[in-house]
């Protein structure tokens, strides 16, 4: 008999999708159908059922610092920069930076917004503070 | 009734190098030292061992590279599982399985670097990451983040961090072998050149060259060896994540499951431990690894370091050699504490011994606070 195979496993896998979503301007997430859950990064597989029945959902962009540090460079390395992990609104934690302020007044539990933008390379999600 | 791998199996023979800079030496030279050094330890020919446990950064396929390079005719078991610093931690659980099964004999754990001297500084990271792009400076960002954690929930200060590494320093002071001995105090600590917020140089580890070796055979023959034996008497390992932005809570590390595992199987609580090693890549980690063994609740382990439990007179004596911060460091530290805690165990650490140490608990920690293996090991008289 045969098995249908889940259309995650058709066409491009997830990882080449979210990059696609992000240079055409989208920051997508996925949603899992089988559990009702959210994941982030790409996976191929719901990290938290292990289910391949899930589906692309537009990022709120709504987060809050779950942790925040400071990248000390030489002066001829360029400037300071915050790295910090955000916690989405719709669950999953990520890495990111906030900027649009400096990098020592990011603090633990506060309020930011996604936008797209690259570090010189690819597009990339970053944060600014809510509102800003 | 007792789990079949306690007391199983015990180290014969242990051998380290010089720390500190080892220049013009590759990584296998520097590990042929500590190979050399084990062997001679254990009083056996190389023709013996037939289990190799290595790995390193430099060597995707270790467990084959080595046998060639050192001509080791004679593997039966080969492990080169790569989990970051603690994969010598974890290569003693396997090593134990194989030896206890007998599917080897003598098995020879090693790891050698050039860390320090080697013109090449900093490893192409740990393959496919959605953190990597953001370009934190790792693996000390991680640890930094945890620590930001840290003292966002439970108010622990930079003091108290600076607590773990003045009491390694403390320590390193009684070890002739450890690379910084200079007197180091919680202001110079505080002061120290920052690197990543909320971290200092000095809540960071060393950099240096070095490598050490054991050898482990099966308790039964264990007797038959110069030197006295320490016994493995349990293990537990565990893993949260691989990236820190996966890590479930930055506040709790995966060695609150590995410990229990590691007490059940060896039928001991954290009251019968005597002395403490400990993966101290930052100082994060020290009170982290407190909190999560037990020896204190979650969120106390920057009062307990400050009130001296683990500095040279303190109750609960812990990296006795100076640890990753003061001691060694070459890249992966998890050798090194296993080491320390069989020279504490047979009682030849001299101005750094601790008085009648019968059990030592041992952490090894790889990747961003990823993996975490629990060792217990005794003495003869704790069979």
């Amino acid at each position: 008999m045969a098995i249908k195979r889940a259309a995650a496993f058709e066409g491009p896998g997830p990882d080449a999708v979210y990059g696609d979503h992000l240079k055409n301007g989208k920051f997508r997430i996925q949603h899992c159908n089988a559990c009702g859950r959210n994941f982030f990064y790409p996976r191929m597989l719901c990290v938290h059922c292990g289910a391949a029945d899930w589906v692309w959902l537009d990022a709120s962009g709504k987060g809050t610092v779950y942790s925040t540090s400071v990248v000390r460079q030489r002066p001829e390395d360029g400037p300071d920069y915050n790295i910090a992990l955000i916690d989405l609104a719709e669950g999953p934690r990520m890495m990111s930076r906030v900027t649009d302020i400096a990098p020592a007044d990011v603090k633990i539990g506060m309020a930011v917004e996604a936008y797209i933008g690259d570090l010189g390379k690819e597009p990339l999600v970053l944060f600014r503070p809510a509102g800003k | 009734m007792a789990h079949p791998l306690r007391g199983s199996v015990a180290v014969v023979g242990i051998g380290l190098t010089p720390f500190g800079e080892l220049p013009g030496r590759s990584h296998l030279e520097i590990m042929g030292e500590a190979i050399h050094n084990a062997l001679a330890d254990a009083g056996i020919d190389k023709s013996q061992v037939d289990g190799i446990f290595g790995s390193n950064f430099n060597d995707p396929l270790g467990a084959i590279l080595y046998p060639e390079y050192f001509g080791l005719k004679n593997i039966r078991v080969m492990d080169s599982t790569n989990i970051g610093g603690s994969s010598f931690n974890n290569a003693m659980q396997d090593a134990a399985a194989a030896l206890h099964l007998g599917l080897c004999d003598v098995a020879l754990i090693a790891y050698g670097s050039n860390a320090r001297t080697a013109t090449r500084r900093g490893g192409p990271g740990f393959g496919r990451s959605f953190d990597a792009p953001y370009r934190p400076r790792q693996p000390i960002n991680s640890y930094a983040l945890a620590a930001a954690r840290h003292m966002h929930q439970y108010g622990t200060s930079k003091e108290h961090l600076a607590h773990v590494a003045v009491s390694a320093r403390q320590w390193a002071q009684k070890n002739p072998r450890a690379f910084m001995r200079g007197p180091l105090t919680i202001d110079e600590v505080l002061k120290s050149r920052m690197v990543v917020d909320p971290f200092g140089v000095r809540d960071c580890c060393l950099v240096t060259d070095g490598g050490a070796a054991m050898i482990v055979v099966r308790a039964d023959r264990a007797r038959d060896f110069p030197q006295a034996p320490v016994y493995l008497l349990g293990v537990g390992a565990a893993t949260t994540h691989n990236d820190i932005s996966q890590m479930p809570d930055l506040t709790v590390t995966a060695v609150a499951q590995a410990a229990p595992r590691a007490y059940d199987m060896a039928g001991i609580s954290v009251e019968d431990v005597d002395v403490i090693e400990v993966y101290d890549a930052f100082t994060i980690n020290t009170i982290l690894f407190l909190e999560d063994f037990g020896f204190c609740r979650k969120g106390e382990g920057g009062p307990f370091v400050a009130a001296g439990n683990i500095a040279p007179g303190g109750k609960h004596p812990l990296n006795t050699n100076g640890g990753g911060l003061s001691c060694v460091h070459p890249g992966m530290y998890g050798m090194f504490l296993m080491i320390e805690a069989v020279e504490q165990l047979r009682g030849t650490a001299g101005d750094r011994q601790v008085r009648d140490a019968e059990i030592a608990l041992c952490n090894g920690n790889g990747g961003y606070l990823s993996s975490q293996i629990t060792l217990v090991f005794g003495t003869a008289a704790t069979l």
